[in-house]
């Protein structure tokens, strides 16, 4: 965990989120003493069952009954590391990265024109569109499930990665929507009228424009949507039958199952699965951070 | 160009709503064909004792999840929004739950709170040692505590961007006033996020009406009935029975359930909430 220590994290997530009002204290100077005490109770109650993953996976099963749960082994054990990657862990992680970059690519890119068309556009058509979207936030589409599987039959894509994605997709739409066009509502219109100006096509104020200047946003939608992807379940458990079309939250289950009471083994292949997540948060955190604060609290 | 969206939209969103409400009325095992058959569906459903159980036990998720998360994340929000280093710090690490997936959350619980083999006997602290999933009331609480540790980071989050935008002045106006700091939270700070303890009440309450995962793999509805949420529900109805009409009927009750949630809280905040169109 050491190596999520930021750096230089302060400036770039504040002044993203905070505006003017970056450097503030409140109440007075006294040191919030509670605040802190709670800070660090809070902390513990995060970190003590992730450490606990961790040193139990590098446990011996036999070792692992009976010995203190929180005190880390004396040497590392790789077998349960070994065992899971042997069970073909490989093709579930590629699965899931499949289903994640075919869902987050075009899922974020058609938000975002969507987005666009709704802020800068006008007319009872976009209206309604809109107004669709909004509406899908207030529904849990995953109650839809039943006529997605049939649709999904009809379309022949049953047990098929696509029957994750297309789905995928359309669910990630509505929240992507919304914090998009928030984004681009704070883009100076004097911006769109200068590139007017100068004979720009609406596609390319979208693209030259709009684009780069709701990065932020952009990066906050698509690692939400990841994460969302990422971890789904239900989809994988409705939609798969051969086990090699597995995504990686499905493989955890049907290990458990697997393994039974190798307690080890089961937190070996939990870090595995967390693993390239936890590496893209340490490489992407400011932004993730500093997105996420912006794009849910205008 | 909303088009695309609008189109993906329509066929995984507007479709299967109407399909859902189609086939709520319909006869259909999952695999062969589908019969019209009428309000059979709907009366076996509404029949069940099991429904207003199963809706109590969404609603019991749903308030008492909200209502361990609002004010943790909260008061942790505020905290985060303080300008040490440290506090940055723990922001990062904080975020972390939110990192694992609930199928890998759910498997670590399961054996961190094992009556036999889980941490309260390896630690021989007898206040963790219980059977933890295998007391109705207890599973519950297993539930409350891991979908708020999972959560709970998020709606922080939320919370420290708004704390963020709250301008200083009202609270250098304050402290000369003599306010403390208790009195400036419930003065300034809460009210000032009164949109954003919406947008993040309506996100925990549509979202804990898909509390699938999470309840599936830990409890899978047990012991007994006491944590089979409607999802659940609609999920064995549907894709262990292959009852799909009265899956239909349930999921119809789940979307009623969200749309009725989303417009009562609308109505609480008013007008300038973020999810205003809702």
């Amino acid at each position: 965990m050491a190596t999520t220590l930021p750096t230089t994290g302060t400036e770039k997530l504040s002044s993203s989120a905070g505006g003017p009002t970056r450097r503030r204290r409140r109440g007075g100077e006294r040191p919030n003493w509670l605040g802190g005490l709670l800070g660090w109770v809070w902390l513990a109650i995060v970190i003590i069952p992730i450490y606990w993953l961790v040193i139990t996976s590098f446990k011996l099963q036999a070792n692992y009954f009976g010995s203190n749960p929180l005190k880390p082994p004396t040497d590392l054990d790789f077998s349960n590391y070994k065992m899971v990657l042997d069970n073909d862990f490989a093709s579930y992680f590629v699965n899931s990265v499949v289903v994640a970059a075919g869902t987050l690519i075009p899922a974020v890119l058609i938000s975002f024109m969507a987005a666009y068309a709704i802020v800068r556009g006008e007319g009872l058509f976009l209206k309604s569109t809109n107004s669709l979207f909004l509406m899908g936030l207030a529904i849990p589409l995953q109650a839809t499930i039943i006529p997605v599987y049939l649709i999904i039959i009809k379309l022949h894509l049953y047990d098929t990665l696509l029957a994750l994605i297309l789905p995928s997709i359309a669910f990630a739409i509505p929240l992507s929507v919304l914090v998009l066009s928030n984004f681009i509502r704070d883009v100076p219109k004097e911006l769109f009228e200068s590139m007017r100006v100068d004979g720009a096509s609406e596609w390319a104020m979208l693209w030259r424009l709009a684009f780069p200047l709701t990065r932020p946003a952009l990066v906050t939608v698509a690692i939400y949507n990841g994460l969302q992807v990422w971890n789904g379940f239900l989809l994988p458990l409705i939609m798969l039958t051969s086990p090699s079309k597995r995504t990686l939250p499905l493989a955890l289950w049907t290990f458990q199952g697997q393994y039974g009471v190798n307690v080890p083994a089961i937190a070996a292949s939990v870090v595995l699965s967390t693993l390239p997540i936890l590496v893209l948060y340490v490489v992407g955190r400011r932004q993730l951070l500093s997105g996420l604060t912006a794009g849910f609290s205008k | 160009m909303a088009l695309p969206a609008l189109i993906f939209f329509i066929a995984f969103g507007v479709v299967p709503l109407l399909g859902v409400l189609v086939l709520s009325f319909c006869q259909w095992d999952g695999i062969g064909d589908i019969h019209p058959a009428g309000f059979d569906s709907w009366h076996a459903v509404l029949s069940d004792p099991g429904l207003p159980h199963a809706i109590w036990v969404t609603f019991e998720v749903m308030i008492l999840s909200w209502a361990v998360q609002t004010p943790l994340s909260l008061i942790i929000g505020v905290f985060l929004a303080g300008n040490q280093r440290y506090r940055e710090l723990l922001a990062v690490l904080y975020f972390i739950p939110l990192l694992l997936s609930s199928a890998a959350l759910a498997v670590t619980y399961k054996a961190l709170l094992d009556p036999n083999f889980g941490l309260g006997p390896g630690l021989h602290f007898s206040l963790l040692t219980r059977d933890w999933l295998g007391k109705g009331g207890l599973a519950m609480g297993v539930i409350i505590f891991v979908v708020s540790w999972q959560f709970i980071p998020f709606h922080a989050l939320i919370y420290q961007g708004g704390v963020r935008q709250i301008p200083a002045s009202m609270y250098e106006a304050a402290a000369l006033d003599g306010a403390g700091r208790v009195r400036q939270f419930f003065s300034i700070t809460v009210p000032q996020l009164k949109y954003t303890i919406l947008t993040s009440s309506t996100l925990m309450v549509v979202g804990s009406l898909t509390f699938f995962d999470l309840i599936y793999v830990l409890t899978a509805g047990g012991p007994g009935d006491s944590t089979r949420v409607l999802a659940l529900d609609m999920y064995q109805q549907g894709f262990q029975a292959n009852l799909m009409g009265p899956a239909s009927a349930i999921a119809v009750i789940i979307v009623l359930l969200g749309l009725g949630l989303a417009l009562l809280l609308r109505r609480i905040g008013g007008t300038g909430s973020q999810l205003e169109g809702v």
